[in-house]
């Protein structure tokens, strides 16, 4: 199905098993070879024994989602193997221990009941047995080759040569033993993957040294057992400019400090945290001029995080907070506090399958309406939703512009799939990025006007705002109703002007923001096709479209990426020209489609929507567009592909 | 230019009950701002939700009137960004202690150099009488339907138990005492927590000013009335961590004083320790300049608006 160039890894084991560190090496090694590349991570909410899997994709070309194919699968259990194998198409390979050969599918205790049972269903339709090798001759019938590796004596022979007595001690390099026998079937130059060994673990030179040692006896073992006889090869490619490779939540990391970040609350919670904690990591930065830093500090609770950062901000720091779906109906009350007392906050938040703690470590796009919604009361604020990981940074980064510019609260939409995606890029041209920090006073123009007053009415509702501790400038907040000193007032002329003066920003916010920061446009301008989404759905629309357009047909594609406000006029400007009006999300009830329509009055006519907690890839979006297109599609399509 | 008391004054009209307990605390508090001189425009006073909670706008210094038990976080944030700024919290005790309880724990382990007053009536007066943590099991003030049958916590024992550096206790119709307590508690480097008794003429008919003068109890012998409260100063009582290994017999004698309570109801200070560093310190262990460049004064972008920050150097980091 797919022409360009490109090849699918997966490597998959227990949790706590070294999937992460193999999948990191792996990338950095294709990227060493001038390949871009896509990876996602699935994993249990637990800490070890259950399964997780690493979904490596790797192009000649940027790409940012994955397909359904597997090319390669390296698994270090038999449950990786029982849930993946069929992901494996023809012509691929699949690495697994010999000794997982004789497993019993409902012997492997980390198999939930609901999965074997609808398992067996599969079993009896091809008429197979019940153990890994009735699953692996299925495979081989379909032209997979199949490497059965037997590690444990590797793993002897590596203590043996290391001189470690401790068998226990080496176990862990089994990953990297499957990543070296999976480069080394593809003959890839091994000491890409050498180095990108030693950049993983450039902290610890001698478990470098191990895994080097590791990694070349893999390679020697893989090329005597298994030969020549792996159809795919990879070749370095010759390619000029500086890649970067990182994660969606590092790259939020990154424009949050670009963007002027200088306080970061939070409360752990997956997969929001690993934000703060690199961020803590890295809290001390070059500037051009010395050095700067960032205090990150982890509270008691969620509330604790969004007033701490208000209170922040109100002292003047850029402060945010990243928080995922449990969090977020937590800071609601702040919320409501901030957007009363104008304070510039940003609030990333992460969104995971929803409801409650839900599918705590799964995809999921359920929060646009509780993201514009959530407060009591009606105040402005604004929603960003971002498409990948390159957008993730650049809207960090901007968040904080429309926060202090607007005065108003800024929800920055994420979710696991980007949180969680390792993605590369050229190098990030960071010279569009500016700060514009607003209406700001200092002490001289407070003593011109003489009284401070924060809340002051004015045309565009923005009142000049100095900080906490402006010389000269004394000022009041409450979370009650306030009169433009920000004293407590109940009058209801005041009232009004009040609701008046803070709605108004957001016109003015909707009448001032540049389109293009708000909607990205895609595809063919009269195409009578028009596809709505926003979010992680981008990756694997654009490249659905692309192929869609192969075939002949005609496609546009509006990304919005400013939920709220919601540019409708030029949304309804498009939408108007279509004829087959179609919405992605991955979420229940369409909340973007409904929004539009509710916005608009335009209704879509077809909705492609996905729930299970996995991403959506480009293999099954272009096959719900197509039946689309061919006019053999339901109103409504559920898409259901992922383990 | 000498400030006065009267300098910390708004013309706000201070809408609580005839005979408040708050009006003392108020008092208390622009006396020692007073006292200290502290510029208005570098104070911050951060409240909660309840008849507290309206302080910082009667008192002319910053005021941010917060959420109802998130005082201590706001507080927080706003010390964390400019640690030049003299932060002083003050809420109610349903707010620090219930609905806040959280955060009244956990703000102790962090030890930052700010002051805390609870305003402890033991009830929820603006929501017209409930029962607050603070309320003895078995009373029935006056507008409860029935006696309260929740244990009260101990707001002296919670805070030692947290890890506040400065714990003390007042009186609200003993101004100058709790103008003093005040003043020590802002000087005290380190998290000072300052929990003030104050009678609410409205709802608490039970802890009222004469049963703190102690009207119940009349002096057989002298005819005068025999006060519940009596000043720790004015025994052999000390409450200072000279050093570290004094620490645990100063907690648990403050533990024990803690627990008095009826007949005699002891005010002042009950321990104090600056041998504690301050999360001001401990950050900057980590990121030394943070004093001298806290995240609200570090230049975030140039002239031209461009970020000041190399992000190219952290892209190093992550090339492939």
């Amino acid at each position: 199905m797919h022409a360009k160039k490109e090849f699918n890894w997966m490597i998959g084991g227990p949790q706590g098993s070294g999937v992460d560190t193999a999948a990191n090496i792996f990338g950095r090694a294709c990227g060493y070879g001038g390949y871009h590349l896509y990876g996602k991570r699935e994993y249990h909410s637990n800490i070890k024994g259950l399964h997780s899997y690493f979904h490596f994709r790797i192009s000649e070309k940027e790409i940012a989602a994955n397909v359904n194919d597997v090319n390669l699968l390296a698994a270090f259990d038999a449950e990786t193997v029982v849930r993946h194998i069929r992901e494996v198409i023809p012509g691929g390979g699949v690495i697994l221990e010999k000794e997982d050969l004789n497993t019993r599918i409902q012997d492997i205790p980390t198999l939930p009941p609901e999965f074997i049972a609808e398992f067996k269903k599969y079993l009896e339709s091809k008429g197979i047995g019940n153990t890994v090798r009735d699953l692996v001759g299925e495979a081989k019938k379909e032209n997979i080759r199949v490497y059965p590796v037997a590690f444990l004596d590797l793993l002897k022979d590596l203590a043996d040569e290391l001189g470690i007595e401790k068998l226990s001690k080496v176990t862990r390099m089994k990953n990297v033993l499957a990543l070296a026998i999976s480069f080394s079937l593809l003959d890839y130059d091994a000491s890409l993957v050498e180095k990108a060994i030693n950049a993983v673990f450039i902290e610890s030179p001698r478990i470098a040294e191990m895994n080097v040692l590791a990694c070349k006896k893999a390679y020697k073992y893989a090329k005597q057992t298994f030969g020549d006889s792996f159809s795919h090869k990879l070749k370095k490619l010759d390619v000029q400019g500086e890649r970067i490779f990182l994660l969606g939540h590092q790259a939020v990391a990154l424009g949050k400090v670009l963007g002027g970040c200088r306080i970061q609350t939070y409360y752990p919670i997956t997969p929001a945290a690993d934000e703060s904690e690199y961020l803590e990591a890295n809290e001390i930065f070059e500037l051009k001029n010395g050095n700067g830093a960032i205090v990150v500090t982890q509270t008691e609770d969620e509330i604790a995080a969004v007033n701490m950062a208000s209170g922040a901000a109100l002292a003047g720091a850029r402060a945010s907070t990243s928080t995922s779906g449990p969090g977020f109906s937590l800071m609601v009350e702040g919320l409501s506090w901030a957007g009363n007392n104008e304070v510039p906050i940003v609030i990333t938040y992460y969104q995971r399958g929803a409801p409650s703690t839900g599918l705590p470590t799964r995809h999921g796009q359920d929060d646009l309406r509780f993201a514009i919604h959530a407060g009591h009361g009606e105040f402005p604020r604004i929603v960003l939703a971002s498409g990948d990981v390159k957008e993730c940074f650049f809207d960090a980064a901007k968040a904080f512009n429309y926060a202090e510019r607007y005065q108003m609260p800024v929800i920055h939409l994420i979710d696991k799939a980007m949180a969680n995606s390792t993605q590369s890029y050229s190098v990030f041209d960071v010279g569009q990025v500016k700060i514009d920090r607003g209406k700001i006073v200092s002490s001289s123009r407070i003593f011109e006007s003489g009284e401070y007053e924060r809340f002051k009415f004015t045309d565009s509702g923005v009142s000049p705002r100095a900080f906490l501790g402006t010389e000269g400038a004394v000022m009041w907040y409450t979370g009650d109703e306030h009169n433009e000193l920000g004293h407590i007032s109940e009058e209801p002329l005041n009232r009004n002007m009040m609701m008046e003066k803070r709605m108004n920003k957001l016109e003015i916010a909707h009448k001032e923001i540049p389109i293009d920061e708000r909607l990205n446009f895609f595809g063919l301008k009269e195409a009578e096709n028009v596809i709505v989404s926003w979010g992680s759905p981008k990756g694997a629309i654009i490249e659905a479209m692309e192929m869609l357009e192969d075939e002949g047909y005609e496609l546009a594609f509006l990304q919005v990426r400013m939920p709220h406000p919601l540019p409708k006029e030029r949304i309804a400007e498009i939408l108007g020209k279509g004829k087959r009006r179609i919405s992605i999300e991955m979420n229940y009830s369409g909340q973007l489609a409904s929004i539009i329509s509710e916005k608009t009055g335009i209704f879509m006519d077809f909705h492609i929507l996905k729930y299970n907690g996995r991403p959506m890839t480009t293999t099954e979006v272009y096959e719900a567009l197509r039946k689309i297109l061919r006019g053999d599609s339901p109103k409504r399509q559920v898409l259901n592909y992922g383990s | 230019m000498v400030l006065k008391m009267s300098d910390y004054k708004t013309p706000v009209f201070a809408d609580w009950c005839p005979g408040c307990g708050n009006f003392g605390i108020y008092t208390a508090i622009k006396m020692a701002l007073a006292e200290l001189q502290l510029d208005p425009h570098r104070v911050v006073i951060v409240s909660g939700i309840g008849c507290s909670g309206k302080t910082p706008h009667f008192t002319f210094a910053n005021g941010v009137h917060t959420l109802h038990g998130r005082t201590l976080p706001f507080a927080i944030g706003i010390k964390l960004a400019n640690p030049e700024l003299e932060v002083i919290a003050a809420g109610g005790d349903g707010d620090g202690l219930g609905i806040g309880a959280g955060h009244f724990v956990n703000t102790g382990r962090r030890n930052i150099d700010m002051t805390y007053i609870v305003h402890d009536n033991a009830v929820y007066g603006l929501t017209k009488g409930q029962a607050s943590p603070t309320l003895k099991l078995g009373l029935q003030t006056k507008s409860l339907p029935k006696p309260n049958i929740n244990e009260a916590v101990n707001p002296i024992a919670l805070a030692l138990a947290s890890g506040y550096t400065f714990i003390a206790r007042a009186y609200a119709y003993d101004v100058r005492h709790t103008e003093n307590i005040l003043v020590q508690a802002i000087k005290h480097k380190g998290l000072a927590f300052v929990n003030i008794q104050q009678p609410c003429p409205t709802y608490n008919d039970i802890n009222t000013k004469d049963w703190y003068d102690g009207k119940d109890r009349i002096d057989s012998t002298t005819g005068k009335p025999k006060p519940r409260i009596y000043k720790l100063e004015e025994t052999d009582w000390d409450p200072i961590v000279k050093s570290p290994d004094e620490e645990l017999d100063k907690t648990v004698a403050a533990l024990r004083k803690s627990r008095e309570w009826g007949d005699k109801i002891p005010i002042g200070v009950f321990y104090k320790n600056e041998l504690v560093p301050t999360y001001e310190e401990r950050i900057s262990k980590r990121i030394p300049f943070y004093i001298e460049k806290p995240p609200s004064k570090q230049e975030i972008s140039d002239e031209s608006g461009a970020p000041t920050v190399t992000i190219e150097e952290w892209f190093k980091k992550l090339k492939v």
